[in-house]
């Protein structure tokens, strides 16, 4: 009895997954029918929220008529990428998300491939990178950092929640970098999260941290932390008291992006609609509050622009890393 | 407080948020019963459902009740099949399912809910008078202390075998140390020991390597060796008792007691939780525990399933303290929730208590509430859950190997993991077959990665092995560790003397 029970709640709940994932109706302004989302990490993580949350506006707006999502984790995102070329042709409607780490990982060989063997839709949310302190740190801004890393050399740390190489490091090395110091001396601390990375700041076992805007913001906001320096070109208006690096005479900018990509071979009739789409869905509201929800900035680098982007990202990493001896 | 507690009664009490606490355990409990999905994938599912809500307290109590609920529920799968769907769980089927063998299932149930309620309210009371004072507790740890916990943990693995098997749990123990390496850790960009196979990138599941540990040799033994499920040990075709014994109640209450405030405390530091609580839990018990007690670990004790059961979800409110009063998740649970409520523009941090009482003190409340909604929910069902294990055997395997299956390639999506399931599950069943204890393995395998990635962090952040005095702390948690390894050897031999010169005395 109890089984059937057990059973009855699953399918329920499945039912209602479906039905959030479907519920559209059927609007004069559909521009495709269904899409199906890859996402290369397990459910909850950034990006399956990037997936999910581009799906839910595509449908609650009505340009796509139903989105379905499946979790294809492993190899860092690599078992997707795999799973994208070799079913390229039997893929209809099927768009994987990704980010920067596409590039990093390539670059680094976690997995063969790389953006190059996919077709590129667009790149369309982003998030500037962050380099704080503790609230109560003597630390004012990027001036004082330098000051207390010459002075305390290897015992100034800082850290990422990512592995050495990865995101979080490669900004802490392009700021130092553009300051003038050798960024491979900065004594660099992994964490396995971000949660985690943001625990060891703020229990004093690491000096500074890097981290994403939208997660400093959110901890800025409860008076823990104090923003050192933004990635951003100039200063973002959702929370324009945050300096850039630009502007205290460090001459760089990163953006960690969020885009959409297709299987190999897909026309450019197709390529054309999902870039449409896309583009449309910036326009609607379903939009707005599922973008202001996650503090997603806006970037539209569709198609051939796309291309463009990642080769410069993926020239500038490259470079940096070799000078970081990871390459 | 006493104006907070006052707002989160009125709050907690509404309609909305009562219905909101019953459905978010009956979710729960029931999804987190089946192996492999556990609090962290059912929440992910909930938060499309709990951002409609729009009202964050509703939210937070809905996916709240979601989490306490499935670390509930997730102990019915340890208990019945040997299957611990969750890392928070394994130790509950040390103790449970030997009980169930034993025919007691439903008093292994019963134990496991009381021990659950307790751990849960326990925690909530502690949650309620300490959260903001305890916000400094969850920084006093630094990597080093994480790393000498899990070298206390690792240390009482001893705990975890039976009498006599100490070298072969420490054998097991060192596999399981090794297995964690696979892959591409934390804190080093490189991939190791993969064989070149990309589905090892990310290292071994630990949902996998739990299936293949406990439940595929659990299901082959009885395919093996059918005597044993028909009368040899199995009595457990019948249901006996469902209610402890007043002298069982006795002995677990100093138990519950001392657990769920030692789980609750573990809870707080980010980066400890559950898992490392239920373990902890567990091997102080038995080091706690008399010499003829100590002989049941293993076997169906009652304090054995008492200690983790309290533990894990004393530990599980306890994490609520970094979450609410910081924003800080310490665990992949915890940080999707922190996910869903920055959705829900709630910024968890020194100021929800002040900025937002009303959200803070209804979820405290709230948890009360659930608690007792999952006993009085859980009470009555026990009965019927325990007569699973009524199905006869040659049904119940199958039914064992499709969750199995089943929970190994749900979290993933990814068939590779059913064919790793199937390998390891295959050594598992061999050296099951030469006695030696699986679960040392699957606890070095858990705190392997946390053991390595800490210490490494403290190595680096120190140059070098310093730090174990230059942190009194740390070295105090060691000191304790080489205690536990010493203390039981010494009783052994205290012991030993002490039989032979009654011997010679004779």
């Amino acid at each position: 009895m109890k089984m059937t029970m057990t059973r009855r709640v699953v399918l329920a709940a499945a039912a209602a997954t479906l039905a959030f994932g479907g519920a559209a109706q059927a609007d004069d302004h559909q521009m495709l029918e269904q899409l199906h989302f890859i996402v290369p990490g397990g459910a909850g993580g950034g990006w399956d929220g990037a997936a999910r949350g581009t799906g839910e506006a595509l449908t609650e707006s009505g340009l796509v008529g139903s989105a379905s999502f499946e979790n294809m984790s492993g190899g860092g995102g690599g078992v997707a990428i795999a799973h994208m070329i070799e079913n390229a042709e039997s893929l209809d409607n099927t768009l994987m998300v990704n980010s920067t780490p596409i590039v990093i990982r390539s670059l680094t060989g976690v997995f063969p491939q790389s953006f190059r063997d996919l077709t590129l839709v667009a790149g369309t949310t982003g998030d500037y990178a962050a380099i704080v302190v503790p609230a109560d740190s003597p630390i004012e801004d990027m001036d004082g950092l330098l000051a207390a890393y010459a002075e305390q050399g290897m015992d100034f740390a800082v850290g990422g929640g990512s592995v050495p190489g990865g995101m979080d490091h490669l900004v802490v090395a392009m700021v130092m970098r553009a300051a003038g110091e050798d960024p491979t001396a900065v004594n660099y601390i992994a964490y396995d999260a971000g949660g985690e990375a943001m625990a060891g700041l703020l229990s004093g076992e690491i000096d500074a941290l890097s981290t994403g805007f939208s997660e400093a913001i959110a901890l800025a906001d409860q008076g823990e932390v104090r923003i050192l320096g933004v990635t951003a070109p100039e200063r973002v208006p959702a929370y324009d008291t945050a300096p850039t690096f630009v502007e205290q005479g460090i001459d760089t900018t990163f953006i960690n992006w969020r885009g959409f990509f297709a299987p190999p071979g897909t026309s450019d009739e197709k390529t054309a609609q999902y870039i449409a789409a896309l583009e449309a869905l910036y326009e609607t509201e379903a939009w707005e509050e599922v973008r202001a929800r996650n503090g997603w900035v806006n970037i539209w680098n569709p198609g051939e622009d796309f291309r463009t982007f990642l080769e410069a990202q993926e020239q500038e990493i490259g470079d940096l890393m070799r000078q970081l001896g990871f390459l | 407080m006493l104006e907070g507690i006052m707002i989160g009664l009125t709050a907690a009490f509404s309609l909305q948020n009562l219905l909101m606490v019953v459905a978010g355990c009956l979710i729960g409990t029931f999804i987190g019963m089946l192996p492999g999905l556990g609090p962290m994938s059912i929440i992910a599912i909930m938060i499309p459902v709990a951002i409609t809500l729009g009202d964050p307290a509703a939210a937070l109590i809905l996916l709240a009740g979601v989490y306490y609920g499935a670390i509930f529920g997730g102990s019915t799968s340890s208990i019945l099949l040997n299957a611990p769907g969750v890392a928070g769980t394994v130790a509950t089927s040390f103790d449970g399912y030997p009980m169930a063998q034993k025919g007691q299932a439903g008093k292994a149930l019963t134990i496991a809910a009381v021990a659950s309620f307790a751990g849960g309210t326990i925690g909530a009371i502690l949650l309620m008078v300490f959260a903001p004072a305890l916000s400094t507790v969850a920084l006093l740890f630094h990597s080093a202390e994480y790393f000498a916990l899990m070298v206390v943990g690792l240390s009482a693995i001893a705990a975890f075998a039976g009498t006599g098997q100490v070298a072969k749990a420490l054998m097991m123990t060192m596999l399981g140390l090794m297995l964690a390496t696979v892959g591409e850790g934390a804190l080093f960009s490189m991939p190791r020991f993969t064989l070149g196979l990309m589905d090892l990138q990310s290292g071994i599941s630990f949902i996998t390597l739990a299936m293949a540990m406990f439940a595929l040799p659990e299901a082959m033994f009885l395919v093996l060796n059918p005597a044993r499920g028909t009368n040899g040990e199995g009595g457990s075709n019948k249901i006996t008792g469902l209610r402890f014994s007043r002298a069982e109640g006795r002995a677990m209450m100093p138990v519950i007691g001392r657990q769920s405030v030692q789980g609750f405390f573990i809870g707080v530091l980010p980066g400890a939780g559950a898992t490392i609580a239920s373990f902890l839990g567990y091997a102080v018990e038995r080091n706690l525990a008399s010499p003829e007690e100590q002989k049941e670990f293993g076997k169906g004790s009652v304090k054995g399933l008492a200690a983790p059961e309290t533990a894990n979800n004393a530990a599980c409110t306890g994490s609520f303290v970094p979450l609410l009063t910081l924003g800080i998740p310490g665990s992949g649970t915890t940080a999707i929730l922190l996910g869903a409520l920055i959705a829900l523009n709630v910024t968890p941090g020194p100021r929800l208590m002040t900025d937002t009482p009303e959200i803070f003190w209804a979820v405290i409340i709230s948890m009360f509430i659930g608690n007792l909604v999952l006993l009085i929910l859980n009470l009555p069902l026990i009965p019927y859950i325990a007569k699973i294990l009524t199905i006869p055997r040659e049904y119940l395997i199958p039914f064992i190997l499709f969750f199995t299956l089943m929970g190994a390639y749900i979290g993933q999506n990814n068939a590779t993991e059913l064919l790793i399931l199937v390998g390891l599950g295959v050594v598992a069943t061999i050296l099951r077959f030469a006695d030696y204890p699986l679960a040392p393995l699957l606890i070095g395998f858990i705190l392997g990665t946390m053991l390595e990635d800490n210490f490494s962090r403290s190595m680096q952040l120190y140059q070098g092995v310093g730090f174990v005095l230059e942190r009194p702390m740390t070295l105090a948690l060691l000191v304790m560790a080489l205690l536990l390894v010493l203390l039981p050897s010494y009783r052994a031999r205290r012991a030993r003397k002490r039989a032979e010169g009654v011997a010679d005395g004779d």
